[in-house]
């Protein structure tokens, strides 16, 4: 049996509220399924008030053997280092500290979502209550706990990053540390299952993309690159070809990807709907391709966009459908 | 146990942080304090930004009430723009609202309330065994049940918003997934197995039958499916008389589309009164928040970092005309009307806030439906607009909890100011400078806490469904 505790620190929620999607099965028959017992959830589990502190408090003393700590949202350091923007009620002591405290005793510290991973969207914008990641302060490496930090299972903070993070990637990461398996991890320690893919692979509009066929406004079905912030060729995350609820990703549902697993997404320095461009050329290139190239192709694509996808770019339905052609 | 004090923390199976300090004189919470325990400074992140990032930003707020905060943005934009959603456009921006505030009804009934129940203190009870059974945390079979009808409703959302929480589907101009004729039938198919899901398992029986009902005697004798469960422990443990709220309520009217809001806006007294937004004020008295009384228009977010002893919340106190008001589910269906919300009003206390959700599930059913019904592949989804370099908007909306604000100013192109007041700040407001305690304070005086027992105190506070991440924000 692999024990489990959860703390919601300072963030949204919406990483638990994403991880209650999770199908086939649902959530507490995957958890029971891996062996995994949850200790405690803000969310879900019965003990309120006095009953919780002293679960935490057993923890704290090693009487409850802890093996994976998920810690949901940032941790706030402010007011003035005190950590008191996020005091854990009833207690008397900020998350940060109790989060410093247990981190650890844990076999496996887990970031679930963004902002726990790197600040996310709480360190926003001047970063108001002085947020930052478990273990990275944006793209920095070291947060709460320092850049070597190692868990007791030989890990570093697992970053399922994400904002928020799709529940399979949160149970299949749960489910191989339960299991024992090896988590391969990416340079910014997220798990590789899912952050060795790009957003653009799978992407519906990757003919658009193809011809540079793009849409100029929201809610038209051309590529989202040039004019309407779309980064989803830099971005890590399987998100086009695992949907989300259902059949869902944001290209499918007609707004770009604002690249929410990477750490400083929450401050691009642009409008995130609207593509930077200098002298009228869009800034960014998709991961991996020289810039030369790029730029060749991307003129040459251009200049060969079929009618057919110049026009159902600018439509928020198809227009015009493929030609039919005959089997040989 | 006489003067002595109690406080309630970590206060779980509520959305975010709180802590509750109750003093208790002969057996009973004399006075209550709620504590917001979280401080982001949303507000202050927005300052300085494209005021489209509010679209992003505001929706992070809060898992879940992320469309709520979408649509309060969209429209607070949209107003300041002087662009109206397309009529379609905002009757699909209307069902992704809905789905979400059903979903977090689901949520709020199987996953935070009824838990409760199945605690041992209730041994003995006629209804604890099948409470156990259908009710245990993260065991019982109502609530894994209601965890994967929760889900599949949810594919509504992938399909019109991409995904869920956190979407940019809804803008000022209406929605930028424009739904065909293989989406409306899908969306249907979804729908009808939800409904089959409601009249099997949480109503047992017609959900136009439940809504029919026109008092709450009515609904005392229904008696089937988990609702019947619920009314059951109501009746034995007096949920009715628990927790009495003030009896004023407030709705800003949910789910604007061509022909108005859906359900109703409004003021409650006892009746029916008109809804004078710009009476709205936030008192900073007694929350660690500096400045002056004012209309969130003219608002600031400045917090008190030296947290001053005369304070205890990082929650602002709204008042509408200087009054608290409780909003949420059964403020909603009380000012739109509805006979059964109106008779449970006269009690207005735990079972008013949780049969008003179930008497709203329901409801929201029939509008989903008939949304879906009324899309007309190849209208227009979405109307365009040009973003002002200098105006105001505002953006009332309903979510799950009850009234959502959004305040916005735009200065050169930029957003100067950006106030909000959620539902739960509303209802888990502090004290203001008059002493008057907020709804919950309130609802909580006289509760039984024999011994430092909490359980009716815990049934009170979750009957509001409090979302503490969108209280400060």
């Amino acid at each position: 049996m692999t024990t489990m505790l959860w703390l919601q620190t300072s963030g949204c929620g919406g990483c638990t509220m994403s991880l209650l999607c999770a199908e086939n099965p649902g959530l507490p028959d995957l958890l029971a399924d891996a062996g995994i017992r949850l200790l405690w959830h803000p969310a879900l589990s019965v003990e309120t008030g006095a009953e919780a502190r002293s679960l935490l408090e057993r923890i704290e003393r090693g009487e409850t053997h802890l093996d994976i700590l998920c810690v949901e949202g940032a941790i706030a350091r402010g007011p003035k280092g005190t950590g008191r923007y996020q005091m854990l009620s009833g207690t008397g002591r900020s998350l940060m500290d109790w989060v410093a405290s247990l981190a650890p005793l844990a076999t496996h510290v887990v970031a679930v979502g963004s902002c726990a991973a790197f600040g996310g969207v709480t360190a926003a914008g001047g970063n108001p209550s002085d947020a930052v990641g478990l273990q990275y302060d944006g793209t920095h490496p070291g947060g709460l706990l320092p850049a070597g930090w190692r868990a007791k299972g030989g890990l570093p903070v697992i970053n399922v990053a994400g904002c928020p993070t799709h529940p399979g990637w949160v149970t299949e990461t749960l489910m191989m540390l339960a299991a024992g398996e090896v988590l391969p991890l990416d340079g910014y320690q997220r798990p590789r299952f899912y952050a060795d893919h790009l957003v653009h692979h799978g992407c519906p509009k990757n003919e658009f993309y193809e011809y540079k066929a793009s849409a100029r406004e929201l809610s038209q079905m051309g590529c989202m690159m040039e004019n309407l912030g779309c980064i989803g060729t830099q971005a890590v995350g399987d998100c086009n070809t695992r949907p989300w609820n259902g059949e869902g990703s944001c290209t499918k549902g007609g707004y770009p990807c604002i690249n929410c697993t990477a750490p400083e997404f929450e401050d691009p320095r642009h409008a995130f709907t609207e593509t930077p461009k200098i002298a009228g050329i869009p800034v960014g290139l998709p991961t991996d391709m020289p810039k030369a190239w790029f730029m060749a192709l991307a003129s040459l694509s251009k200049a060969a966009t079929p009618d057919r996808l110049g026009r159902n770019a600018v439509a928020d339905h198809i227009v015009v459908p493929p030609t039919l052609r005959k089997p040989k | 146990m006489s003067g002595a004090r109690l406080v309630v923390g970590p206060f779980n199976r509520v959305e975010g942080d709180l802590e509750v300090t109750l003093d208790l004189a002969d057996g009973h919470v004399a006075a209550a304090r709620v504590n917001s325990t979280l401080y982001r400074g949303f507000e202050r992140m927005l300052e300085g930004r494209d005021p489209r990032d509010a679209l992003t930003i505001t929706p992070r707020i809060c898992g879940i009430c992320s469309i709520s905060q979408s649509a309060a943005a969209a429209r607070a934009l949209g107003s300041a723009m002087g662009l109206q959603p397309t009529p379609d456009g905002a009757a699909m921006a209307a069902l992704i609202h809905a789905v979400e505030n059903v979903a977090d009804h689901l949520t709020h009934f199987h996953l935070f309330f009824m838990p409760d129940f199945a605690r041992p203190d209730y041994a003995g009870r006629a209804w604890h065994t099948r409470a156990i059974a259908r009710f245990t945390a993260l065991e019982g079979s109502a609530m894994r049940g209601a965890i994967t009808a929760r889900a599949e409703l949810l594919h509504v959302m992938g399909l019109l918003a991409g995904k869920w929480p956190h979407t940019l589907a809804i803008q000022p101009g209406g929605v930028t997934r424009a739904p065909g004729l293989r989406e409306k039938l899908r969306l249907q198919a979804t729908l009808r197995a939800f409904r089959r899901w409601l009249e099997d398992s949480l109503f047992g029986g017609s959900l136009e039958e439940f809504s029919a009902m026109p008092d709450s005697h009515a609904l005392m004798r229904w008696g089937r499916g988990e609702v019947g469960l619920f009314l059951e422990i109501a009746a034995d443990l007096g949920l009715a008389s628990l927790g009495k709220g003030a009896g004023r309520y407030m709705s800003f009217g949910a789910y604007p589309i061509e022909t108005g809001p859906i359900f109703a806006r409004g003021l409650w007294d006892g009746s029916p009164g008109p809804l004078q937004t710009a009476a709205i004020t936030e008192d900073l008295s007694h929350a660690w928040m500096l400045g002056p009384t004012t209309h969130p228009a003219q608002g600031r977010t400045e917090p008190d970092e030296d947290m001053r002893d005369t304070a205890y919340s990082w929650c602002k106190a709204p008042r509408l005309g200087g009054q608290p008001v409780e909003v949420g589910a059964i403020a909603r269906q009380v000012v739109d009307g509805h006979p059964l919300a109106r008779s449970l009003a006269q009690e207005g206390g735990v079972l008013a806030r949780v049969a008003g959700r179930l008497l709203e599930i329901a409801r929201t059913q029939e509008v989903m439906e008939r949304l879906v019904a009324g899309i007309t592949p190849g209208a227009r989804f979405m109307a365009q607009g040009v973003m002002p370099r200098d105006g105001t908007g505002e953006g009332l909306v309903e979510a799950a909890r009850g009234a959502l604000g959004h305040w916005l100013r735009i200065e050169s192109g930029k957003i100067a100011g950006y106030q909000i007041i959620a539902p739960t700040t509303w209802n888990f407001s502090p004290r203001d400078a008059a002493g008057v305690p907020g709804p919950l304070e309130t609802a909580l005086v006289g509760v039984p806490a024999e011994d430092g027992a909490t359980l009716a105190v815990q049934h009170v506070v979750r009957s509001f469904d409090p979302c503490m991440v969108c209280t400060v924000h």
